[in-house]
C-alpha cells in the first residue's frame, strides 16, 4: 500500500478550501497551516499563464524529516504515511530544516506539525479533509499499489510533475498539467 | 529559456501577517499528551442540518458540534445540488463566524455622557421598547411609510414581514441597485425573466462557456465553480473577456483582455458575425424570437473591425471565439455573471448578453439555460398587510422606469431633507448589510444617516453601519437560529432546514425572536400567531409533504420535477414575455424611451497618471462581512493592489511597498494598500478585492488592513432604466508618503 495524492492544476482555482478544511478537522492554530496554496505566474502581459497549487507534506519515500529526527517521532506509518508522533517531539526543528517542502511547523504546543494525510480519516476508509472538501475535486487520493484506483487511472492518463524532483526525496504528491 | 515568475505563497504570506494565534484548544485539554496517530478518532460530534450564511449561494451543511456544544466544523450535506456535500471555504470558515470574539454581545443603545455620544449596553427589553415606542411615534407622526428597511440574507425575510404588517414597503436591498438589479433588468426585457439566484446555467453540460468579467472561482458561487471544473474535464471551450487575466481567464481555450467599459462593442461585433457569416441558429431565432430584422440592420456596420479601435481586441479573435461559440451552440453560455452595476448602461450590457444566448438557441437546451422549476412554500396564515398609502415607486417621479425592486440610493436619497422640505423617509432599520461598504456615495449616506429620527442596526458584527445606530441588536449568527426554509428554484426543486446547531451566545437572539417582539409591542401580535418559529416551519413543511421532523434527520430534500428542464423536440415554448416570444427588439425598452437595441456608449477614461479602479472578489470572503472571520483572515488578511510591473516601473513602485490611492475627485483611500506586481493586468487599470479596509475598531482583526474600494466610488453612473449605480468610472494614482501625516517644520 502507497498512498498518494494527485492534484489537477488544470481545475484548481487556488481557493484554500483546503487550508481552512484541514484547520477545521485537525485542529490547526490559526496562524498556521498543514497545507497551504502558490501561485506561479508565467510570461508577459498578454502572453501570461498561471498554476495555482495546493501544497502539503509529500510523504516522501526518501524522507529527510524521518533520517534526520533523533528522537524518532518523526517515523512512517502504514501506506507511506510520515507522521510525527506529538508526544516523542522534542521540537528540536531539525525537519523543518530538512525539508525541502517547507512543510513543517513548530506548533505552539512545543512540538513539529504537518500534514498526516488526515490517517484518522484514511483508516475510516474515509478521504483527507482537503480532498472531501475541494470544491472543483481537483484531488485524488489513493494507493499506488491499487491498479483499479482513481489516483492510478488520473496518472496514467495525464502528464504531471513533482515538485522540486532534484531534492530526490521521491514525493508522493504529484501534479497533474 | 528567462521568464518573468512571481511566487506567492498565498497562505504562507499570511503566517506572518496574522499574528493572531489565539489559545490552543490542545493547549487548554493537554491532548499534545497524546501522539497524534490517535487524534481526532475519540471525538464524538452530532451534527445538525443549516444552510450557509456566509455568502447568497446558501449551500445546505452540516454543524458538527462536541459534546461539550462547540461547533468543530462544517461540511456540505452530500444531498444538495448546491454543493454536492462541498462547501467553499468560506463555508467550511463559517466557524470563525460563530467563534469570533469581536461579534455583538447585547443590545446597544445611543446615549450621551459628558457631552459625549457613546453606547450603552441595554436588556432587550429595553432595546425593544425603545425602538417600538420611536416607531409608533414615527406611524403616528408621519405615518408607517416613512420607516425604511435595508436588508440582506437571513434576517431579511423576517424583518420584511415585520415593517409589511407595520404598513409600509419601503423595502430596500443593496443586492438589486448595487450587484444583480441590471442584469435581471436585462434578461427580463428579452426572455421574460431573469436568470435566477442560483443561475440556471447549465455550465456542467456547456460546450462552451463565455464569461465576460464574470470571475467565476474568484467569485465562489459555489455550484458554478464545481461546475466550471466539471465543464473543464469535459474539454469545454471556455471564453474570458477581462481585463485582467482571472483565474477564469487562466483556465479558458481564449482570454480577450478587453479595453475596460468597451464590453457592448465587442458584442455587438460578435452579433454582427453571427449574424452576418450566418453563424445564428435560425430554427430557433426564427421560432422564438422577434425583432430580428431591426437586429440585423442594426447591427451591420458592427464589423469586428470596428469593435477592434475600440475594445483593443483583434478582429481575427474576435471572429475566432464567435465561431466557437456557434459551433457548441446551443450547448453554449453567454454567462449573465452577477455583480452588473458598472458603467450606467448596465441593463443594456445584459441585454447584449441575453441576444447572443437568443442568437444561439441557449435558452431552454442542454448546456445552455436551462428551464428551472421550483416549490413554493405556503405563508404561514396571518392577517392581510395593510396597504401603504404610499411606496419607492413614488419616490421615482418618472425615473427609473423599469426598476421592479426599490433601489438603495433612491430610498436613501428621500432620507434626507431637500429644497426645504421634509424628508419623506424618517426612520431606518438595517439588517444584515453594512451599508458604508456595500452602498457608494458615501456623503449622500451620511447626510441621511444624520437627518434620521430613528436607525436600528441589526447584524452579527460590530460592522461600520453599527456605529450610526441608535440602536443595536444582536443578532445570533446562522448556526444558532431557525429561519425560513431554503426553497430552491433549479434543476430540481429542494427544501432546506436551517435549525440551530447550538445555543445563542452572550446576549443576541435569531432574526425571528427580535421581529416577533417588535411586532407584539407594536400591537401587531396577529401577524406572529405562533410561540416558536419552528411551528411555523413545521406547519409550512406539512403544506409541502414534508415535516419538521423530517428535515432535522435529512437537512435537505429534492422534490421530483414536473417538467423537463429543455425545451423538447417538437414542442413550442412560451417565453414569460408580453408577446410569448424573445426580444431581440425591445418595445418595452423602447415605450419607456431607451435604446430597444443595446448601443455602444463611449465611457470616459482615465486622465494621465490615473487608472481605472476595478474591484472584485476573492474566494476566500464575502464582501466585507468575512473580513473578521479569524479562519478566513489567516487566508487572506488584506487585499492588494493589482499593478502590471511596466506601470510600476514608470512610477518606481515595488512589489509589497504600501501606498494610498487617490482618485479623480481628491479622495484618498483612509488605508495604504501593498502593491502586487503582477503581468495579470493590462496597463490602464488597476484592481482591488472588494471588502477590506474596515475602520471600525471593534473588528480587531479586520479593522486598518488593506482598502475599500467603496470608499473611492465617488463617481457614479447610475442606470437610467432602474437606477443601478455603475461603480466602474472611478480613476486612481497612487501616492507613495502618507497624505494626512503632519508636516513638522
Amino acid at each position: 500500500m502507497r498512498y498518494a495524492m494527485a492534484i489537477d492544476t488544470r481545475k484548481c482555482v487556488g481557493c484554500s478550501d483546503c487550508v481552512v478544511a484541514c484547520q477545521t478537522e485537525n485542529d490547526v492554530p490559526i496562524g498556521f497551516c498543514r497545507d497551504w496554496v502558490t501561485e506561479t505566474v508565467d510570461g508577459t502581459y498578454p502572453n501570461v499563464s498561471i498554476e495555482l497549487r495546493s501544497e502539503r507534506c509529500n510523504h516522501c519515500d526518501n524522507s529527510p524529516c524521518v533520517r534526520c529526527c533523533p528522537t524518532g517521532a518523526s517515523h512512517f506509518e502504514d501506506g507511506g504515511i510520515v507522521l510525527v508522533t506529538h508526544n516523542k517531539c522534542i521540537g528540536c526543528g531539525a525537519c523543518i530544516q530538512s525539508c525541502p517542502y517547507e512543510a513543517r511547523y513548530s506548533h505552539p504546543d512545543g512540538y513539529v506539525d504537518k500534514c498526516t494525510f488526515c490517517i484518522h480519516r484514511v483508516r475510516k476508509g474515509e478521504n483527507p479533509a482537503c480532498v472531501s472538501v475541494c470544491p472543483t475535486k481537483c484531488m485524488y487520493f489513493g494507493d499506488l499499489d491499487d491498479p483499479n484506483s482513481e489516483i492510478v487511472n488520473v496518472l496514467k492518463n495525464r502528464k504531471f510533475k513533482a515538485l522540486s524532483p532534484e531534492a530526490g526525496t521521491k514525493p508522493n504528491i504529484f501534479y497533474l498539467t | 529559456m528567462k521568464t518573468r515568475r512571481d511566487f506567492i505563497k498565498i497562505s504562507a504570506l499570511s503566517l506572518g501577517a496574522t499574528a493572531i494565534t489565539a489559545g490552543t484548544a490542545k493547549a487548554v485539554l493537554g491532548s499534545s499528551l497524546f501522539g497524534n496517530e490517535n487524534e481526532n478518532e475519540t471525538a464524538t460530534l452530532r451534527r445538525s442540518p443549516t444552510y450557509c450564511e456566509v455568502c447568497f449561494w446558501k449551500c445546505a451543511a452540516w454543524a458538527h458540534v462536541t459534546e461539550d456544544g462547540n461547533i468543530k466544523k462544517i461540511t456540505g450535506n452530500d444531498d444538495d445540488p448546491q454543493c454536492n456535500g462541498r462547501l467553499c471555504p468560506r463555508g467550511t470558515g463559517g466557524v470563525g463566524m460563530y467563534n469570533d470574539p469581536d461579534r455583538l454581545k447585547t443590545p446597544l443603545i445611543r446615549v450621551v455622557r459628558d457631552g459625549k455620544q457613546t453606547y450603552r449596553e441595554a436588556s432587550w427589553d429595553e432595546a425593544l421598547n425603545l425602538i417600538a415606542s420611536k416607531m409608533s411615534d414615527i406611524k403616528s407622526k408621519h405615518g408607517a411609510e416613512s420607516m425604511a428597511l435595508f436588508m440582506h440574507g437571513g434576517p431579511a425575510p423576517h424583518f420584511s414581514h415585520l415593517m409589511k404588517a407595520y404598513g409600509t414597503s419601503n423595502l430596500a436591498a443593496p443586492s438589486f441597485a448595487q450587484c444583480r438589479g441590471a442584469r435581471d433588468v436585462g434578461f427580463e426585457a428579452t426572455f421574460g425573466e431573469s436568470v435566477s439566484s442560483p443561475e440556471v446555467t447549465d455550465i456542467r453540460d456547456t460546450k462552451c462557456l463565455v464569461l465576460i468579467g464574470s470571475h467565476i472561482g474568484e467569485n465562489m458561487h459555489n455550484g458554478q465553480v464545481q461546475e466550471m471544473s466539471q465543464a473543464i474535464d469535459n474539454g469545454a471551450v471556455i471564453i474570458t473577456v477581462d481585463p485582467r487575466l482571472s483565474t477564469a481567464a487562466s483556465k479558458s481555450k481564449y482570454w480577450l483582455p478587453i479595453k475596460p467599459s468597451t464590453d457592448i462593442a465587442l458584442m455587438l461585433s460578435w452579433i454582427n458575425v453571427l449574424i452576418y457569416d450566418d453563424l445564428y441558429n435560425k430554427e430557433y431565432v426564427e421560432t422564438y424570437a422577434e425583432g430580428f430584422d431591426e437586429l440585423k440592420a442594426y447591427v451591420q456596420d458592427f464589423t469586428p473591425e470596428w469593435a477592434y479601435g475600440i475594445t483593443t481586441l483583434k478582429p481575427d479573435l474576435i471572429r475566432k471565439t464567435a465561431r466557437e461559440m456557434a459551433n457548441a451552440a446551443p450547448s453554449v453560455i453567454i454567462h449573465p455573471g452577477r455583480h452588473a452595476a458598472w458603467y450606467g448602461d448596465d441593463v443594456q450590457r445584459s441585454r447584449a448578453m441575453a441576444i447572443l444566448n437568443a442568437l444561439l438557441g441557449s435558452w431552454g437546451n442542454r448546456g445552455g439555460l436551462f428551464l428551472k422549476e421550483g416549490i413554493k412554500i405556503p405563508e404561514f396564515p396571518h392577517p392581510e398587510f395593510p396597504k401603504p398609502a404610499w411606496s419607492w415607486k413614488d419616490l421615482l417621479d418618472g425615473k427609473y422606469p423599469l426598476a421592479n425592486e426599490a433601489p438603495t440610493n433612491l430610498v436613501i436619497e428621500a432620507s434626507i431633507p431637500a429644497d426645504g422640505k421634509d424628508a419623506k423617509i424618517k426612520g431606518w432599520i438595517v439588517a444584515g448589510t453594512n451599508l458604508i461598504a456595500s452602498v457608494p456615495m458615501k456623503e449622500q449616506l451620511l447626510k441621511a444617516m444624520d437627518s434620521l429620527e430613528l436607525l436600528v442596526v441589526v447584524d452579527t458584527m460590530p460592522m461600520e453601519i453599527t456605529g450610526f445606530a441608535d440602536v443595536v441588536l444582536p443578532e445570533c449568527t446562522y448556526l444558532e437560529r431557525y429561519d425560513d426554509i431554503r426553497a430552491t428554484a433549479h434543476r430540481e426543486p429542494t427544501l432546506c432546514l436551517r435549525m440551530p446547531a447550538v445555543e445563542p451566545k452572550n446576549q443576541t437572539k435569531p432574526a425571528w425572536w427580535i421581529t416577533k417582539q417588535l411586532g407584539e409591542r407594536l400591537g401587531l401580535g396577529a401577524y406572529y400567531n405562533y410561540t416558536d418559529f419552528s411551528e411555523v416551519l413545521d406547519w409550512q413543511l406539512k403544506q409541502v409533504g414534508s415535516s419538521l421532523e423530517e428535515m432535522k434527520r435529512i437537512g435537505v430534500k429534492k422534490i421530483h420535477r414536473n417538467t423537463s428542464p429543455y425545451i423538447e423536440p417538437g414542442t413550442t415554448h412560451t417565453f414569460k414575455t408580453a408577446s410569448g416570444k424573445i426580444q431581440l427588439f425591445s418595445h418595452e425598452m423602447a415605450a419607456a424611451g431607451f435604446d430597444p437595441i443595446p448601443a455602444f456608449t463611449q465611457h470616459p477614461e482615465p486622465q494621465e497618471g490615473f487608472y481605472r479602479l476595478i474591484y472584485g472578489r476573492a474566494p476566500m470572503h464575502t464582501f466585507s462581512r468575512t473580513a473578521n472571520n479569524p479562519n478566513l483572515v489567516a487566508l487572506m488578511p488584506e487585499n492588494s493592489v493589482w499593478i502590471n510591473p511596466q506601470v510600476a516601473g514608470i512610477w518606481g513602485l515595488k512589489k509589497g511597498q504600501y501606498v494610498w490611492l487617490k482618485n479623480q475627485d481628491g479622495t484618498v483611500s483612509r488605508f495604504p494598500v501593498k502593491i502586487r506586481l503582477t503581468e495579470r493586468i493590462r496597463w490602464d487599470s488597476v484592481y482591488i478585492v472588494h471588502g477590506f479596509g474596515h475602520h471600525h475598531e471593534p473588528l480587531h482583526l479586520a479593522n486598518g488592513r488593506g482598502v475599500n474600494d467603496t470608499e473611492l466610488i465617488t463617481n457614479v453612473m447610475l442606470d437610467p432604466t432602474m437606477g443601478g449605480t455603475g461603480m466602474r468610472g472611478n480613476f486612481v494614482t497612487f501616492l507613495k508618503e502618507d497624505p494626512r501625516k503632519e508636516i513638522v517644520s
